[in-house]
């Protein structure tokens, strides 16, 4: 793993500043750090993106590090804050932003939007990803890399079990009801192919919200100060989930891991599974059997989490990087960018006019599955963040862990998530 | 006067040596136990003095405990089987068979891994459906398991990879120790016509001793110091089965940032091995060597 450290980053800016000896004035040099939560080729994006702003923006030169997970990134940003170095741009989880607030790590992005052209931009983004970057009327992050979670169904594996390949299943009951017909067993009673899969080795909590929220409930208070684990809605998600290893049997019990689920799905090993829009790229070029794609199966109502990263601009670097930085940032996430980076990864973008470009229309033309994350857009809800988020996130995932794995019962986890949950963020009401 | 002067060199030849064990150990530890006694400072807000409350709430703290409990596990789990290991393999090299250049390096060799390396290589071995654990018991009909996304077995299955790392290492301490043992004494003993296996118990083995102190040493250290695979592979899950203290130090210092409670964390940490240090040199020490 690469460490880098802002103080070398700081040598690196000198030499870089020395070494050339350039007539004009050098560029201003900027830093992003920059985790890889995805599949594919996303540093490769990454860096040709830059390459074009730079060539555009010749008085700017961005350098992108690819500093690990989301939380990997949160904790070697907030470190180089803290040493006084920081990077002037991060993607991090848009959740937590409760975290850089009380840090006074970032800066908001209204300080930087002056022109009515910088206003336009800003309230072009959907208001749904806005729920996560704003607090007390100021916009503290821009929705960069954002998604929700779909519903993969291997159409083969259909055609074997009798049901119909271009239909999944649309409610909770029916996806027992497939699962059951799609698990199978070998002679010895081992399954070869388990009928659903949903990955819950990180932010399991990410895929109960989508549960709550086809229950009818919600998990936790917008203000960042309350948390509802043990309400009756959550803990029935949380047994319906569960349910689907441990009483149904038609998933593998335990935790599953993020990165081994979509290649179960392409090993046929799991017939239907779950797993973020931000992967759409990536089943679609290594599934090896026709699939189908679709929203999350109902259940009270509709229901959808959003998650993913905006990018931070941080304080505690001069003015004029500062700038720099908003103008790379607002580069980047405008439409063309937005719909360029939505088709090559997967992620949604999270505002109309990428939407409405040219290349974004012929490509959900092209493939209509990519326009999926983009209906349930209505259908979201804002992701779990709070205070010392990581922490809360944390107890919520044990709690999970627990249930998953037979340890303790969902109601049981849920009530002991919710004490520790209190116990934390009390200090913040 | 001279004296003055030596008492001069002497301080300053002792000079660098002070500043690096003070700048790297005794400043930290002092300041590390001196925060330990504050909450965390965030943003604006300044520490403020909280006494011994860090402590308090570690007794009612689910996940410490689980630690503790794990890191106890841990330790009297994979130490002596290391150690067994580790002398066993060194008995084997230091005989007489053949292709004792390519066993010694086999042993070897897991040593030499990084960690990180490793920990991604069991990743895959433990790997549900189409790792090469289940597939090996599969040939035998065994259903796949879920190794390490199961609360009862993700301990487990960190140990063992913990076992396989360390025994190589320790087994150069021990082939080193074997071959400082004199000959003379395995001709005397089978001039009197002692087994093998008597030979080992009564003389072998406590010529070994010293060398077994310093391994437990380290070995029990390195139980409580090792937490790359526990990051690589499990993040401490499932509902914290896997947890060890220093993965919890991490993440209660570069994870929720609090750095207070972490600073409490790693006193705890401390004592304990200063504790376990205290025992085997002060008391083992006195019984290990043979006179």
């Amino acid at each position: 793993m690469l460490n880098i450290s802002g103080k070398w980053i700081g040598a690196a800016l000198l030499g870089a500043g020395l070494s050339f000896g350039v007539a004009q004035a050098a560029p201003v040099e900027i830093s992003l750090y920059y985790p890889v939560a995805i599949g594919g080729p996303v540093t490769k994006i990454v860096d040709d993106l830059i390459t074009r702003f730079e060539a555009a923006n010749p008085d700017i030169k961005v350098k992108a590090i690819y500093s690990g997970t989301y939380s990997e990134t949160i904790s070697k940003s907030l470190t180089a804050f803290k040493a006084g170095q920081p990077p002037e741009l991060a993607v991090m989880l848009s959740a937590d932003v409760f975290t850089l607030i009380d840090e006074g790590a970032i800066a908001p992005v209204d300080d930087f939007t002056k022109t009515d052209d910088d206003k336009a931009w800003l309230a072009g983004f959907s208001p749904v990803f806005m729920l996560n970057s704003k607090n007390e009327d100021k916009t503290w992050g821009i929705p960069f890399q954002r998604g929700t979670t779909i519903f993969f169904w291997n159409k083969d594996a259909f055609k074997q079990a009798g049901l119909n390949p271009d239909v999944g299943p649309q409610n909770w009951d029916e996806v027992v009801d497939f699962a059951t017909k799609l698990t199978k067993r070998d002679a010895g009673g081992n399954v070869t192919q388990w009928g659903m899969q949903v990955p819950s080795s990180l932010t399991s909590y990410w895929l109960l919200q989508g549960y709550v929220a086809q229950n009818g409930g919600t998990i936790a208070d917008i203000s960042g100060t309350k948390t509802y684990f043990d309400a009756p809605e959550v803990v029935e998600g949380l047994q319906y989930w569960t349910d689907l290893a441990l009483k149904h049997k038609v998933m593998k019990p335990g935790v599953i891991e993020w990165a081994t689920n979509p290649k179960d799905f392409f090993e046929g090993r799991a017939a239907m599974i779950t797993i973020t829009s931000g992967n759409l790229t990536n089943v679609k070029a290594n599934a090896p059997f026709p699939f189908g794609v679709q929203m999350l199966p109902e259940h009270k109502k509709r229901g959808a989490p959003t998650s993913g990263g905006n990018i931070f601009i941080f304080n505690g670097t001069a003015p004029e990087k500062q700038q720099a930085a908003f103008q790379f940032v607002k580069w980047l996430t405008s439409a063309d960018q937005a719909a360029e980076w939505s088709i090559k990864t997967g992620y949604i973008a999270p505002r109309d006019d990428a939407w409405n470009t040219p290349a974004m229309q012929a490509y959900v033309k092209e493939f209509p599955g990519a326009a999926v994350p983009h209906d349930q857009i209505p259908y979201m809800v804002p992701e779990l963040s709070t205070h010392e988020n990581q922490r809360v996130a944390r107890v919520i995932d044990d709690g999970i862990e627990a249930a998953l794995t037979g340890s303790k019962t969902p109601a049981q986890a849920m009530s002991d998530a919710q004490q520790e949950a209190d116990r934390i963020l009390k200090q913040y009401r | 006067m001279t004296q003055g002067r030596n008492q001069i060199t002497a301080w300053l030849l002792l000079l660098p040596a002070v500043v690096l064990l003070a700048a790297f150990t005794h400043i930290p530890a002092v300041m590390t136990l001196v925060n330990s006694f504050y909450n965390t400072p965030r943003g604006a807000r300044p520490a403020k003095f909280v006494g011994v409350s860090h402590y308090t709430d570690m007794l009612s703290d689910p996940v410490f405990l689980a630690a503790l409990k794990n890191n106890a596990i841990y330790a009297i789990g994979t130490v002596p089987v290391a150690i067994g290991l580790a002398m066993l393999m060194a008995l084997i090299v230091n005989s007489s068979i053949r292709g004792k250049g390519l066993l010694r390096m086999s042993f070897f060799l897991p040593t030499i891994l990084p960690m990180i390396a490793v920990a991604n290589i069991w990743l895959f071995f433990y790997t549900p459906g189409y790792g090469l654990i289940d597939r090996f018991l599969g040939l035998f009909g065994f259903a796949e398991r879920n190794w390490l996304g199961d609360g009862s077995t993700a301990l487990g299955s960190l140990m063992v990879l913990a076992v396989w790392k360390e025994a190589g290492f320790f087994m150069i301490f021990y082939l080193a120790a074997l071959q400082q043992i004199s000959p003379s004494l395995g001709e005397a003993a089978a001039l009197e016509g002692a087994g093998r296996w008597y030979f080992f118990r009564r003389v072998t083995f406590p010529l070994l001793m010293p060398t077994t102190l310093f391994v437990l040493i380290n070995a029990i250290i390195n139980s409580f110091r090792l937490i790359d695979h526990v990051i690589v592979m499990t993040r401490g899950g499932p509902d914290n089965a896997s947890t060890l203290l220093l993965y919890y130090i991490y993440q209660t210092a570069f994870r929720f940032w609090d750095t207070g409670y972490a600073a409490a964390l790693t006193m705890v940490l401390l004592a304990l091995l200063a504790a376990l240090a205290f025992v085997q040199f002060g008391i083992l020490d006195r019984r290990v060597h043979y006179k």
